[in-house]
């Protein structure tokens, strides 16, 4: 919130300097939802990131439309997919006879978990995200199923779960355990994929605010994940994202839930580290 | 509906097709789901308000606002879509404005086009041009 | 009845007698449109909401028709007169003969 000020600042020292109006069109839309959660679309970049001053969300790339849809719940359709897992948060499935509730109570109780997903687990001697979680408690505790990464179910539940940080800011860890995972992730963000010869940080590093035919290029952060995509109508994963960016690289892709997209996934979420956490988020 | 590289490169086949033909086969089959809504009558200017985005992001979910006052029923238009109906709303005693607002799909950059049928049996339209991007991530 | 059809209505509690409110309905639906071919090139069948109508104590508010170029989980906003307290009534209906109903107490200060 803090740059934001600043900038409007400026632009009313420049209005009074150039004594024209125009400069207000300078004037930064902010995204609060609901007309009650102030979201940070705007900080100061995390010390590790050091080609950008400031960090964006995507929501600040798109138009006006589609800034509507996420500023209040019931225009989000996104908020569909967490009533469907409201009810599967309360039913039992799987031959321990539990459900969610039956430990965790209400969704509330997963309040920050988001804002820290991926992160190291220290049984399993791993970077762990947010779908491997749930995968753990249905097979280990419910001794249900486990769901597949692209499941509808496993995306809706990823939503809950997620709105319960929502307005939290981005905190993974990037230290001790999870460094060389992460690591693992700095290289491949800034590696070269595909006949097109493009990485990760050619198009959202390089290039965001411009267009790329006639899509405006965002920063490739990830804080508003699980998406609801216009384009799919239905929520989708960073994985989901990172494929589809690849392959327009013309590359063969890596697959949801692989170690690399993994190791992605920790840190392009990194990158975001200070921004709001919006799942679910909506983008065309 | 998913608009795939060759279906533009067709798309831009016809409109290029349609320059050089003296009518427009696509506009006049607008004019005629526009007449089964209106029975033929003449549609004049007047008292509505169609909203629509200049540019849309993605061509799967527009928001589209209408406003007749007086109006007992309002539909709209999609020219350019392989079907031109895209919805009737029809307002009952109860309703407190006659306004209304959805969310519609575009095959493409078009017109949209809204017709309010006015409570003495007359028509009012509006129209506006919805350009539809068609990114170069679409993926 | 097709799966996963979940209707979303937002009214408010109450209201002043005679006051305007603003409705807000999400349900989801595919919304599939008859335009579409699957993998193996054969038209995927039509199958939308054809219809949503809201009513309060019997009476309408709105009547819409749908076509297949209405969005994947049809939004709907509109205004509604109360002019007592009683019920809204939200129905959405299925081309698969499925009808949905929703249905919203309003209490009058």
């Amino acid at each position: 919130m803090r740059s934001i000020s600043l900038r409007i600042l400026a632009s009313v020292t420049a209005l009074a300097v150039m004594g024209s109006l125009s400069a207000m069109a300078e004037e930064l839309p902010e995204l609060v939802i609901n007309e009650d959660i102030e979201m940070v679309t705007r900080t100061k970049a995390p010390a590790h990131l050091e080609n950008l001053d400031e960090i964006r969300s995507g929501w600040t790339f798109r138009t006006k439309e589609t800034q509507a849809f996420q500023m209040d719940d019931f225009d989000n359709p996104g908020m569909i997919f967490v009533d469907q897992a409201l009810d599967t948060w309360e039913t039992v499935d799987g031959a321990a006879g539990k459900s969610c509730a039956s430990c965790h109570e209400g969704p509330e109780s997963m309040a920050g978990m988001r804002a820290s997903m991926p992160k190291w687990n220290d049984d399993a001697g791993a970077v762990w995200t947010m779908e491997m979680y749930i995968n753990d408690c249905r097979e280990n505790r419910m001794q249900a199923d486990a769901w597949g990464w692209k499941s509808q179910p496993m995306l809706n539940m990823n939503a809950l779960i997620s709105l319960q940080s929502r307005g939290m800011p981005v905190d993974v860890k990037i230290d001790g355990p999870a460094q060389s995972t992460w690591e693992k992730g700095k290289e491949m963000y800034y590696t070269r994929y595909g006949q097109l010869e493009l990485s990760c940080a050619n198009c959202h590093e390089q290039n965001y605010d411009n267009y790329i035919r006639a899509d405006h290029l965002s920063q490739g952060q990830i804080n508003g994940f699980p998406v609801y995509r216009l384009k799919q109508a239905n929520l989708i994963t960073s994985h989901n994202r990172f494929r589809g960016c690849i392959r327009d690289t013309r590359a063969e892709t890596f697959s949801e839930g692989s170690p690399e997209f993994i190791a992605l996934e920790l840190y392009v979420s990194s990158r975001g580290n200070g921004l709001s956490v919006e799942a679910p988020s909506v983008r065309n | 509906m998913e608009l795939t590289r060759r279906k533009a490169l067709m798309l831009g086949a016809g409109a290029t097709a349609l320059a050089f033909m003296p009518s427009m086969p696509a506009t006049a089959a607008v004019e005629d789901a526009i007449a089964e809504f209106t029975g033929g009558a003449d549609v004049g200017e007047g008292d509505i308000t169609l909203t629509t985005p200049e540019i849309a992001e993605n061509g799967n979910t527009v928001p589209v606002s209408v406003d007749a006052p007086g109006a007992v029923s309002i539909a709209i238009f999609a020219a350019g879509n392989p079907s031109h109906d895209v919805v009737t709303f029809n307002f009952g005693p109860l309703a407190a404005s006659h306004s209304a607002s959805t969310r519609m799909r575009l095959a493409g950059t078009q017109d949209v086009i809204a017709i309010a049928k006015m409570s003495d049996g007359s028509f009012v339209r509006a129209a506006n041009q919805v350009k539809v991007t068609i990114g170069g991530c679409g993926g | 009845m097709a799966k996963g059809v979940k209707p979303r209505v937002k009214v408010p509690k109450s209201v002043s007698a005679g006051e305007t409110i603003t409705i807000k309905t999400l349900i989801s639906h595919k919304m599939e449109s008859g335009q579409r071919k699957d993998k193996e090139g054969n038209l995927i069948p039509r199958s939308i909401i054809n219809r949503f109508t809201c009513e309060f104590n019997g009476e309408t508010v709105i009547d819409v028709n749908l076509e297949p170029a209405i969005s994947t989980n049809p939004y709907f906003e509109f205004e509604a007169k109360v002019p007592e307290a009683g019920d809204f009534k939200f129905t959405w209906y299925d081309d698969d003969g499925s009808v949905y109903e929703e249905t919203k107490s309003i209490a009058v200060n």
